[in-house]
């Protein structure tokens, strides 16, 4: 009879749909083991966020002026004494950065033991089973965690619909006193640099990672992506050592794709950049590792040097009304 | 304003990761480690801190492993005053009972500012910074991308993915989870690095470590592969000419 509190992320008022799959999770790890799901909102006004709750048996809504915007002190004491207040037998939140600030930080001051990079789970009496991504997804580790404990959850674990339920309860806690006197203050949203173009809107993608070596080296992408009608984008270490600039940058800290097409040269394909890319429409692999997780999700592959073929692909298709 | 950035060693996953024989941890008996990449970049950003502030002094502290005398020596190299590795008689223990060491060990170094990266290869019961500020009690932040210090205040770039970024405010002292530096890590010199090997005295703190009550690995394995990729071998052209074919025939070729 387990209850599980679900922390809510939201931006500008849209609940997170990684937020969405973790009540999903939530939903069905509550029904297979006689449980309930609470869902814990913290906003300014948490109205609106009402709405596009699915899955939970109660709302919890705490409502404060300094929960207009993200800060992670302020959320983690709302969370921390909702924890206190509600006991969950479990605490899930989603493996995005607000559930990194959040997860291991509320374990701390509840004392439970975190789990996080859950991408299976179950519950067993007082035992949460959890399939963990770790190693940059080259190795994955079945955990047991003892409840009541906290799991971060990594977005795409929980697949599938919840169906529509009575309408939830909805119940107001007040907010903690910390609130009154943070030690933190939020300035302002920050705007990614516009880049020249968007990856997001692009049918075709040639994505370069580490295994292109130097930022010189570019070149030989950027000349296929020309000849493909792609444009050039790139895996997180590519755009960290400033060889490509943020807006281009695919991956969780960079930008969600689905081309029809996406050339990955030189990625090796951890979780991070994977949870990016992987609904791309034809995926092609270009990695001398062949355990590269890049070629799980791949429907081509290749461990060919990539210096001697892409400028082999390029030509191939410069020559192809030849 | 002295800062204490966290350098940790983790297995380089650009070589091939094998499970031990109980299959309940990686083999770490071959396995290359290096600097933890997102503790690079936290080192990087400790480093431009001190240079924009000025006055600042930065503290690189390790774990007393073997190869740490190397990353202290670089982090000096780079830029940071002192070096202290804190001798646990445990090489490797989990981010939580490392957030309890650092916690006991940290206050007699009062740091205004710790960093260190934002995550490890292999914190699968969770990440050192949310740990190290809710034990300390302290303003902390993940998804840092740079950090000012402002009076008795740090001001930070925080992510949040798909473009979206905020600037906070966070009182000092304070703990930072670094993705990403302002700039790039610097590149260190042969010259500089002899330097700092031979000019670096590194201290050494003892502190016992003690279990962090995490849940149990039951067991490591290699994800079960899916269907996986159709794989293409041979000569550069011979590839380059299936990989044309594959894309003409699913007509999902632009360009000209």
């Amino acid at each position: 009879m387990a209850v599980i509190l679900v922390y809510v992320e939201a931006h500008d008022g849209i609940v997170a749909p990684a937020s969405l799959e973790t009540l999903a999770g939530a939903r069905q790890l509550a029904d297979g083991s006689g449980g309930s799901v609470e869902a814990l909102i913290l906003a300014a006004d948490p109205t609106p966020l009402l709405s596009q709750i699915v899955g939970a048996d109660r709302v919890l809504t705490v409502s404060h002026p300094s929960l207009a915007a993200y800060l992670p002190e302020a959320h983690q004491a709302v969370l921390v004494e909702a924890v206190k207040a509600r006991k969950p037998d479990l605490l899930l939140l989603a493996n995005s950065y607000v559930g990194l600030d959040l997860a291991a930080s509320t374990a701390i001051a509840t004392d439970r033991p975190v789990v996080s990079y859950c991408m299976a789970a179950a519950l067993a009496g007082d035992v949460l089973t959890t399939t963990n991504q770790v190693y940059g997804g080259k190795i994955e580790a079945i955990a047991e965690t003892k409840l009541p404990a906290v799991a971060a959850v990594n977005p795409g674990t929980f697949q599938g619909t919840v169906p529509a339920r009575a309408q939830a309860e909805t119940l107001r806690l007040d907010p903690p006193a910390a609130l009154g006197s943070l030690a933190s203050s939020f300035i302002e949203a920050l705007k990614e640099e516009s880049g020249d173009v968007d990856i997001t809107q692009q049918e075709r993608l040639v994505s370069v990672g580490r295994g292109i070596g130097d930022a010189a080296n570019i070149e030989i992408a950027q000349a296929l992506a020309t000849a493909l009608g792609a444009e050039v984008s790139a895996s997180r270490p590519v755009v960290d050592a400033g060889w490509m600039p943020k807006s281009r940058q695919v991956g969780k800290s960079g930008h969600k794709v689905k081309p029809k097409l996406y050339v990955a040269v030189g990625i090796s394909g951890a979780p991070e950049h994977l949870e990016g890319m992987r609904d791309a429409g034809f995926i092609v692999a270009i990695n001398q590792d062949a355990k590269a997780p890049i070629f799980d999700v791949a429907q081509i592959g290749t461990t060919c040097d990539l210096f001697d073929l892409l400028p082999a692909l390029t030509e191939r298709l410069n020559t192809r009304n030849a | 304003m002295h800062i204490v950035t966290v350098v940790r060693l983790v297995p380089d996953l650009l070589e091939e990761i094998q499970v031990n024989e109980q299959g309940t941890d990686i083999d770490r008996e071959w396995i290359g480690v290096k600097l933890c990449e997102f503790d690079d970049h936290a080192l990087e950003e400790s480093v431009l801190i001190k240079e924009a502030s000025g006055g600042a002094t930065v503290t690189a502290v390790g774990i007393a492993v073997e190869g740490m005398d190397r990353v202290l020596q670089s982090a000096v190299a780079r830029g940071a005053d002192r070096v202290v590795k804190i001798d646990c008689g445990e090489a490797n223990p989990d981010s939580r009972a490392l957030a309890k060491l650092l916690s006991e060990a940290l206050p007699q170094l009062k740091p205004d500012l710790i960093l260190a990266g934002v995550q490890t290869p292999e914190d699968l019961f969770g990440q050192l910074v949310p740990f190290l500020g809710a034990l300390m009690g302290r303003p902390h932040a993940s998804g840092v991308t740079g950090a000012q210090v402002d009076g008795n205040a740090v001001v930070i770039q925080q992510e949040y993915g798909a473009g979206r970024a905020a600037r906070l405010k966070l009182a000092l002292p304070a703990v930072l989870g670094v993705q990403s530096a302002s700039q790039p890590p610097r590149y260190v010199s042969g010259t500089k690095l002899r330097q700092a090997i031979q000019g670096t005295k590194i201290e050494t703190l003892s502190l016992a470590a003690s279990g962090a009550g995490s849940g149990t690995i039951k067991e490591m394995r290699r994800p079960a592969r899916g269907q996986g990729a159709e794989m293409i071998e041979g000569e550069a052209e011979q590839v380059a000419s299936k990989i044309y074919d594959a894309l003409a025939s699913r007509g999902l070729l632009g360009g000209k």
